[in-house]
């Protein structure tokens, strides 16, 4: 059984800002086994640490990157860098992006290590979604309950092929 | 006469996202603008009709990076306003925390944002290809400060163990033991970082500056004293608002902060450090003589040195306090409502942060302000700029530009704070 972190990145009084802890907490309803769900402001120094003993991690966050609000990107940043272009409209000097290069760098990422991005439309000081990442909230638990599904059937096919 | 604006649209590694605006008219500067678009200042009004005993854990949303800041000063102003004052053992537990604020901040600073400036790269990712060594010292340095808040705050991240009148659980003796362990090794490693900074190579540049800060009678200040500055300024937090003023300026949307009849004025840690470098152990005023500091550091450059210096005074005192520390007879003193105004200062590691409430008898929050460190520092960085572009005008664009950013990035401007995204606009036309 893998040791799965899901991360949720966000700020509930920063508007749509919140959509990465919505998530956390929607995926945190439905327990699975070997998943730990966190929350997280998004600070890179303290995402390096919380993603330390996990086999995979799984971070969620809002960003403001130029498409309709809503939209949801997925990120196999296990596999590439992330793109920094995207990353511009984080609201900290050293965020998700920098966080994440800078493990990467140092050879310190889980071994699988996948980031959603939600594009946010309004991220002003106050509380409440806008109505696009309301909507866009479920499809994105969705959408990290099924990734979680995958990484666990893959653990357990690969430990299967060790097996024999 | 040639017309030149510097503009950039992004300023990187400063927390938020704001702007910085400088027109050039020949060999002159004929305008600086930092710009900092703020949203109405939703806290001071989210706060309104909320309970008193809600302050801390609200405020302390309101930064990711420093919010023990924002929970120390609500709940000294809560705290005023009801005529409690914690003392002891409680007291010195808030210190406590507020070091392992001050390490994680200053160190992410020190390391991730600002030694890149100095280094020559473009940040702290390529920074950690060519020194994994000292990037991996800052991480686990920060780690310790992330601990002791772990510990005193409940979590690391918006604590949540922080209430007014003291805490709402006290630390076990043998989780403070085994933190003081990690402080040994983060002390070695505060006092490496003081060494390796040193080495740094710092622009020739010191204005004459108006530094304020909080000055304690015998400590090197973090939730208590007078509000000072080098001009001879020496008031009680209390009268804070007769002498300091926010004002609306047109290019920004985030309150500039005044002290009346005076130029600009600065806090943080070279202010700190200048006002208050007599209240450092005399060890560490050592070591920061060793690393090229005087009594009084004028070069915000050099404020990498001081974050340094603070941080090794962080651990120093984590360590002290853990040395002589007895639990208390109960986590919290009993603070009990009245109608009144309670306000309070604190330094936050970017510097003073000022709350002021005013509840009713029943705890009721009724009107509060929070004057967060960079809308106080938004005129220093702006006069800053006018200073250090001048003699530089002749620089090629790009040079120019990136001298800029660095020159902001000396404040370790939370716009966070102050302001959600900041877009930053050099402009040569």
């Amino acid at each position: 059984m893998a040791k799965i972190f899901v991360i949720g990145i966000g700020n509930e009084y920063a508007r749509d800002d919140a959509a990465g802890l919505l998530v956390a907490r929607g995926v945190k309803k439905q327990p699975h086994e070997g998943v730990e769900v966190l929350e997280q402001s998004g600070e890179g120094g303290k995402l390096m640490e919380s993603w330390k003993g996990a086999d995979a991690a799984i971070v969620i966050d809002a960003a403001r990157c130029g498409g309709a609000p809503g939209t949801l990107h997925r990120f196999d940043a296990g596999r590439e860098p992330l793109p920094a272009e995207f990353f511009r409209g984080s609201t900290h000097a050293f965020g998700l992006y920098e966080g994440l290069e800078v493990a990467r760098s140092l050879d310190q990422l889980p071994r699988r290590l996948i980031v959603y991005v939600v594009e946010g439309r309004d991220f002003a000081a106050g509380i409440g979604l806008s109505a696009e990442l309301e909507g866009a909230i479920p499809a994105v638990v969705a959408a990290v309950t099924r990734e979680i599904c995958e990484i666990q059937d893959g653990a357990s096919l690969e430990a299967q092929s060790n097996t024999r | 006469m040639k017309n030149k604006t510097i503009k950039v649209d992004f300023l990187a590694r400063v927390e938020g996202e704001g702007g910085l605006y400088v027109k050039l008219k020949g060999k002159t500067v004929a305008d600086v603008q930092f710009r900092i678009f703020e949203p109405p200042r939703f806290f001071e009004a989210f706060m309104r009709g909320r309970d008193f005993r809600e302050a801390p854990d609200i405020t302390a949303r309101i930064c990711g990076i420093c919010p023990v800041a924002y929970q120390m000063s609500s709940c000294h102003a809560m705290e005023n306003a009801c005529g409690v004052k914690v003392e002891g053992q409680l007291r010195s537990l808030r210190r406590l925390l507020y070091c392992g604020e001050w390490i994680e901040s200053h160190v992410l600073h020190v390391y991730m944002l600002h030694a890149p400036d100095f280094l020559g790269y473009e940040d702290a990712i390529q920074l950690a290809k060519d020194h994994p060594d000292a990037v991996q010292r800052g991480l686990k340095l920060k780690k310790t400060g992330n601990e002791i808040v772990n510990l005193l705050g409940g979590r690391e991240i918006h604590p949540i163990n922080v209430r007014v009148g003291g805490f709402y659980k006290l630390p076990a003796q043998r989780d403070l033991a085994e933190l003081a362990e990690h402080l040994k090794w983060a002390r070695d490693a505060a006092l490496e970082t003081v060494r390796w900074v040193a080495t740094l190579k710092f622009p020739d540049f010191e204005p004459d500056y108006l530094f304020v800060s909080l000055r304690h009678p015998d400590e090197y200040p973090f939730n208590e004293g007078r509000i000072v500055s080098n001009r001879g300024l020496d008031i009680g937090v209390q009268d804070y608002e007769k002498r300091f003023e926010e004002q609306h300026v047109e290019h920004s949307t985030s309150l500039h902060s005044v002290l009346a009849g005076s130029p600009p004025y600065c806090v943080g840690p070279i202010a700190r450090y200048s006002l208050n470098f007599d209240r450092l152990p005399e060890s560490i005023q050592q070591v920061a003589r060793e690393a090229g500091l005087g009594p009084v550091c004028k070069n915000p450059f050099r404020s990498i040195v001081v974050r340094s210096v603070e941080t090794l005074y962080a651990c120093e005192e984590a360590l002290r306090i853990i040395a002589q520390y007895e639990p208390p007879e109960s986590p919290a003193v009993k603070v009990e409502p009245r109608a009144a105004t309670g306000c309070a200062c604190t330094e936050a590691p970017r510097g003073s942060l000022y709350h002021r409430y005013r509840i009713d008898d029943q705890g009721t929050i009724l009107e509060a302000k929070i004057v967060p460190p960079t809308s106080q520092n938004q005129n220093s960085i702006e006069q800053d700029l006018r200073q250090f572009v001048e003699p530089r005008i002749h620089l090629p664009e790009a040079e120019l530009q990136w001298q800029c950013e660095q020159a902001v990035r000396n404040y370790d401007p939370c716009i966070s704070c102050s302001t959600h995204f900041l877009k930053l606009t050099i402009d040569r036309g």
